[in-house]
């Protein structure tokens, strides 16, 4: 029975339309495998009971021939996206308590093409976090170890939850969120699919705001196929969420598999950055080899503010969240700490409610919007970031996408990289530009390093063409042709 | 520009999060760390450059009433 959780979501769709296995079987595996994988705290909520429901209302339509395109696969869902009448905590003690009543448009999309959900992935509080570790339920541990040590390892994040879920084959995919680099740079501790399309693609209503122009939602995937399978019924025009994109949604599965010969593809040379570990600069140049085999042409391109990003990021991310995070007062909902005065009913209730890391970025964004430092920071870097999405427009003049790794480092080891916050913060050096610009890019395996752990490969794209990232990304999927799993030591 | 305990207390304060005393300077090291990184942001040049205009004539063609290359307005402070 647990072979079911070993295939793809697009085999497991189809497994369902033959009626080879009922949903309710599809479920059950899953359930089983989730149970026994405690030890990789993936998930802050199971929902077991809602799972068997819906699985076999799905059997139900598979049955009358009424099938949507996602008709019986169990999912996963970030604890970031609202889910009508189950607890939804963005990793957050302050909203431990928090029972949504409305569903979120991308999460409503997903059941609507008939998914099926097996619980709440754990992830860094308020997506603020590479490593899962500022998760109010303790960190998530990466499937994969280093062939020389069982030392625990961060699957990174925020998404850490859902890379791990997919990874482990607790789920057939998950809903994850993008701001900084939180879908690509967990996919790639995982050698897992990480898709974060183009901002306003996917509907924000719904999800817990962290830094609203740069929050995007997207999937993590086994597989290409499954990631644009995912990715076209989480996509599409929202009224309620006034950055959504009146865009038609193509058929993303339909480019997986189309020629990319004559495309041309940059490689940015500022992403050759220092102390990059060196099997890093040959899975590039392996990427660049395979698109050249596919009648790519390669083209070396400049994208000379590259090395503000991440300045400009921790300006402006910081900035929107100590504005939406004012919203968690006491008052309304979540966690409150009584006090005699209301000042200190909010100032308690905060200082209890928050970790450390999201207290950090409220401050610093407090700090940059405050009279005096408005302009010198803020502004500066709105200006800053400006620049960086021109770079890519001239870029995108000369070139159909752009190919790079998608993080510095291979997975480390869980407590090994707290202590220093900027140290941490470029695990998404080569993940941010493209948040800060609005683009669409994705994240697939390419290779394992020497100590047995997976490392990945970004291709970016135009604005509105995640079609051509994922024919591009399904040629590297094949020739990489990684089939590695991590062994299953987490079981019994 | 380094952030000492006074500006943590006030920005604490602002964003209405209580952060205890004996926190209130190492929180100060580790913001001031932040910033530092941040500051490189100065190097970057991001004047805004004025690339059309200057065309003062074609501003007041259709203006009903024009002297010296500006509009000419009724009085309207009394």
């Amino acid at each position: 029975m647990n072979d079911l959780t070993t295939l793809t979501l697009a085999g497991a769709l189809a497994g369902l339309r033959a009626r080879r296995f009922s949903s309710l079987e599809l479920a059950d595996a899953h359930i089983a495998a989730i149970e026994s994988a405690r030890a990789l705290n993936a998930f802050v909520l199971e929902t077991p009971e809602q799972a068997r429901e819906m699985a076999l209302r799905a059997d139900a339509r598979l049955a009358a021939g009424a099938a949507g395109p996602l008709e019986g696969a169990p999912l996963g869902i970030k604890d970031l996206f609202c889910t009508k009448g189950v607890r939804s905590t963005a990793g957050s003690r302050i909203l431990e308590t928090f029972v949504p009543t409305y569903e979120s448009t991308v999460t409503a999309n997903l059941w609507r093409d008939g998914a099926v959900m097996l619980g709440k992935l754990n992830m860094d509080e308020f997506a603020m976090g590479s490593s899962n570790e500022t998760s109010a339920f303790g960190p998530v541990v990466n499937p994969w170890r280093s062939r020389a040590s069982n030392k625990a390892l961060s699957p990174g994040g925020s998404s850490g939850g859902s890379a791990c879920a997919v990874a482990a084959d607790l789920v057939l995919g998950a809903t994850a969120t993008d701001t900084g680099g939180s879908i690509r740079q967990p996919a790639s501790l995982t050698a897992t699919v990480g898709v974060k399309p183009t901002y306003g693609r996917c509907s924000r209503w719904g999800i817990v705001a962290f830094a609203s122009s740069l929050d995007q939602a997207g999937p993590l995937a086994k597989t290409v196929e499954d990631a644009a399978i995912l990715l076209r019924s989480m996509s599409g025009h929202d009224p309620k969420d006034s950055t959504s994109l009146p865009a038609q949604v193509p058929d993303f599965p339909a480019f997986v598999g189309k020629s990319v010969k004559g495309l041309r593809v940059g490689v940015p040379r500022e992403y050759r950055v220092e102390n990059m570990p060196s099997e890093i600069e040959a899975l590039w140049e392996r990427g660049v080899a395979w698109l050249e085999d596919a009648g790519c042409e390669i083209v070396e391109v400049s994208l000379p503010h590259t090395k503000y990003a991440l300045p400009a990021y921790y300006i402006i991310a910081p900035a929107e969240a100590s504005s939406n995070l004012a919203r968690y007062d006491g008052i309304r909902y979540g966690l409150r700490v009584e006090a005699p005065t209301l000042r200190e009913v909010y100032e308690n209730t905060r200082a209890e409610g928050f970790g450390e890391e999201v207290k950090r970025r409220v401050l610093i964004g407090t700090y940059v919007l405050s009279a005096g430092y408005y302009d010198a920071y803020y502004l500066k870097a709105l200006k800053v970031r400006r620049r960086i999405a021109d770079d890519f427009d001239q870029v995108f003049d000369r070139v159909d996408a752009l190919l790079t790794p998608t993080a510095p480092c291979a997975a480390f080891g869980l407590g090994e990289r707290t202590a220093d916050p900027i140290a941490m913060y470029l695990n998404d050096i080569f993940t941010v530009t493209v948040n800060l610009s609005g683009l669409p890019a994705i994240s697939i395996p390419g290779a394992l390093d020497a100590a047995g752990l997976p490392l990945g490969l970004q291709v970016i794209g135009r604005a509105l063409d995640e079609a051509t990232i994922f024919s591009l990304a399904a040629a590297l999927e094949k020739s990489a042709a990684f089939q590695a799993k991590p062994p299953r030591w987490w079981t019994g | 520009m380094p952030i000492d305990a006074d500006t943590v207390r006030k920005v604490a304060n602002l964003a209405r999060i209580r952060v205890e005393e004996a926190r209130l300077a190492p929180m100060a090291a580790e913001l001031s760390g932040i910033i530092a990184w941040i500051e490189q942001l100065a190097e970057v040049e991001c004047e805004d450059v004025v690339t059309e205009g200057g065309d003062a004539a074609a501003i007041l063609a259709n203006a009903p009433k024009a002297r010296d290359g500006f509009f000419v307005a009724p009085k309207v402070v009394e």
